[in-house]
């Protein structure tokens, strides 16, 4: 699941007269703020976390999105800002779990981190996204009970799978979260919410260039086009999930009706 | 019966007392609630999600405390938050029984009052000094993050400790809509849910705004509950269609799923929903349910304890007659079971004495 996404084929469109609720957190730089833009443009209606008030401000403003200040690293931050989130959208169809924190800057090794730093990529990477998405499960699946689709994107990386030296905090939350996703996939299959943990691949972004500053912005991917895909991606989950029979209209053991 | 005072994880040592269809009393654990449902069976929960709808502020004109708990909207469910109903208390908080709490100051059109950053204005009164109408300044935005940040749950001095916003919500909250929490909903959780699914039982939901339990002002009390918005998805009203074709029961979650139910069943439109037993779409609940009403839809109600004379209570009346019901009194209070929102539960199954109105006359229709 979080091997280098290739964009998904053919099945990216959505029934006319849909809009798509989306909530996307780190909504304000990097790939989530491409991802506003992406969703924007293909007309679902968009709110963002970041944490920073007067960037929220300015980015609501440039993109018509719903702007929402809150710290997905805080346990009190989540609960008002999820209500937000169903409060503003009337509800909740995509769920995008993309703030990310790197660890330790400059990168370093594990026995360099300290305990703190570690709690503090857990915290963000790991502990925040599992609170918001299950302060929204609720709301996820109520749409997929609607018959609109529910789906949950995890932000994964390849270092969620290779053991890069000097990557220790981000990678072993990242890796955690993808399992995280993978086991609540297999928990709520059967209430039709869908999980994805995709990785973007490594993009000209704040946070690429905190972790490799001499990197070439020219070898990097923009991050317009990950979330392209992404989006994609999760376009064709709801798809799959939109004209898929929700539950059955008569319980598996009892005769179904006459048509 | 003792209030309980904490919220607790959901089914972990909660009980139940079922009072079945032939007035027989059964005392269970609630995480086997799903042992007396069937196959066939439908659960209908209210998804609404708990406002923190208590706001702290101050009366601008003198600087006087006051308190407005939020308590139903002059829209749909999921309508604009700004324009609201509000209940007024003046100084003091929930640790207060609201019976002994000084009355706010007295309330005027056009009156401003402000909630830290939040500013609102009186619109009207509503035929008592305590009731108004509020319209809170600026955009829509603006009112969910100032109560986000100003509100709190409302509370009530049974339960000491400040309510964290997380624990005043239910499992399947999807929409912020209730004042108080639809606290029978405590009793959901993921694993139920996958316990009904492998047992051929089916689950759904409405949206339905409930309102506040209590005013702590007698003639007030008498009123409630306020009209109550509320949503019922089609596919909601799809599975009632089936599951009652199929001779299933349709099991509400808590009084105000009965009170949904009951008023889209009422209200249906003989030629638009021709095949449903119920309007889907959104709806205003202003019906009082108890011992005169024939249900139409519900045929069982799993809901928290409450005190004989309360709103909760004589819906019950509906189900049970009131010797049955006396006697589920007398084995709550017996085995010493826990009453209000994080108490125990109560599974009432609509007695076979109890009239029924059969939707019958179009299921002729039914596609």
């Amino acid at each position: 699941m979080a091997q280098r996404y290739k964009s998904a084929q053919a099945t990216t469109q959505l029934p006319a007269a849909y809009r798509m609720r989306v909530a996307i957190t780190g909504g304000t730089s990097g790939l989530g703020l491409a991802l506003v833009r992406e969703f924007k443009a293909r007309g679902c209606v968009v709110a963002f976390v970041a944490r920073d008030a007067q960037r929220v401000a300015e980015i609501a403003k440039q993109t018509a999105a719903y702007g929402i200040t809150g710290d997905i690293a805080r346990k009190e931050d989540i609960h008002p800002v999820a209500m937000q989130i169903a409060g503003l959208l009337g509800g909740l169809d995509v769920l995008v779990n993309n703030a990310s924190s790197l660890g330790p800057r400059p990168l370093r090794y594990l026995g360099d981190t300290d305990c703190e730093e570690l709690e503090l990529a857990l915290s963000t990477n790991l502990v925040g996204p599992f609170r918001l998405t299950k302060s929204l499960l609720g709301a996820l699946a109520a749409s997929a009970r609607e018959g609109r689709g529910a789906v949950v994107l995890n932000v994964s990386s390849d270092a969620a799978i290779n053991a890069y030296p000097g990557w220790g905090a981000y990678g072993a939350s990242k890796a955690a979260l993808h399992h995280l996703s993978r086991i609540w996939q297999e928990e709520l299959a059967a209430q039709n919410v869908r999980f994805l943990s995709l990785d973007p691949g490594d993009m000209d972004t704040p946070l690429h260039a905190l972790a490799v500053p001499d990197a070439d912005p020219a070898t990097l991917k923009r991050p317009a086009d990950a979330a392209r895909e992404l989006a994609d991606a999760i376009v064709a989950a709801c798809r799959d999930l939109v004209t898929r029979p929700l539950q059955p209209e008569a319980p598996t053991d009892v005769a179904p009706a006459a048509a | 019966m003792i209030a309980a005072a904490t919220p607790r994880a959901p089914g972990v040592d909660a009980r139940l007392l079922v009072l079945t269809a032939s007035a027989e009393l059964t005392h269970a654990p609630r995480a086997s609630l799903v042992d007396f449902l069937r196959a066939g069976d439908l659960v209908v929960a209210n998804d609404a999600m708990t406002l923190p709808a208590s706001l702290h502020g101050v009366y601008l004109a003198t600087g006087a405390p006051i308190e407005l708990r939020l308590a139903g909207l002059q829209a749909p469910a999921g309508g604009d938050l700004r324009k609201s109903i509000a209940v007024a208390f003046g100084a003091g908080d929930f640790r207060m029984r609201t019976e002994e709490r000084p009355a706010p100051p007295p309330l005027c059109p056009g009156d401003r009052l402000a909630f830290g950053d939040l500013r609102a204005r009186i619109v009207r009164k509503l035929g008592h000094p305590r009731l108004v109408s509020v319209a809170f300044d600026g955009s829509i935005e603006a009112m969910w993050q100032g109560l986000a940040r100003h509100g709190r749950p409302i509370q009530y001095a049974h339960v000491p400790r400040p309510l964290p916003l997380w624990d005043a919500w239910t499992a399947i909250a999807a929409v912020p809509v209730a004042f108080e929490p639809p606290s029978a909903g405590f009793v959901i959780d993921w694993a139920l849910l996958a316990a009904l699914s492998r047992r051929g039982i089916a689950f759904a939901t409405l949206t339905h705004a409930a309102g506040i339990s209590s005013t702590g002002d007698a003639e007030l009390d008498r009123r409630l509950p306020l009209d109550e918005a509320y949503r019922i998805p089609d596919a909601t009203a799809r599975a009632i269609a089936s599951t009652r074709r199929l001779g299933g029961r349709i099991v509400a979650i808590g009084t105000t799923v009965v009170r949904a139910l009951e008023h889209a069943a009422r209200d249906r439109g003989e030629v638009a929903c021709r095949g449903s037993f119920v309007r889907p779409g959104n709806g205003v609940a202003n019906q009082r349910i108890g011992a005169a009403t024939a249900l139409r839809i519900v045929d069982a109600i799993v809901t928290g304890v409450h005190e004989p004379g309360s709103s909760h209570y004589n819906l019950l009346r509906a189900f049970a007659d009131d010797e049955a019901l006396r006697r589920a009194g007398v084995a709550l209070a017996a085995h010493a079971y826990r009453s209000h929102e994080f108490g125990d539960s109560l599974l009432v199954e609509r007695s076979r004495t109890r009239r029924c109105e059969a939707p019958t006359a179009d299921t002729r229709f039914a596609a």
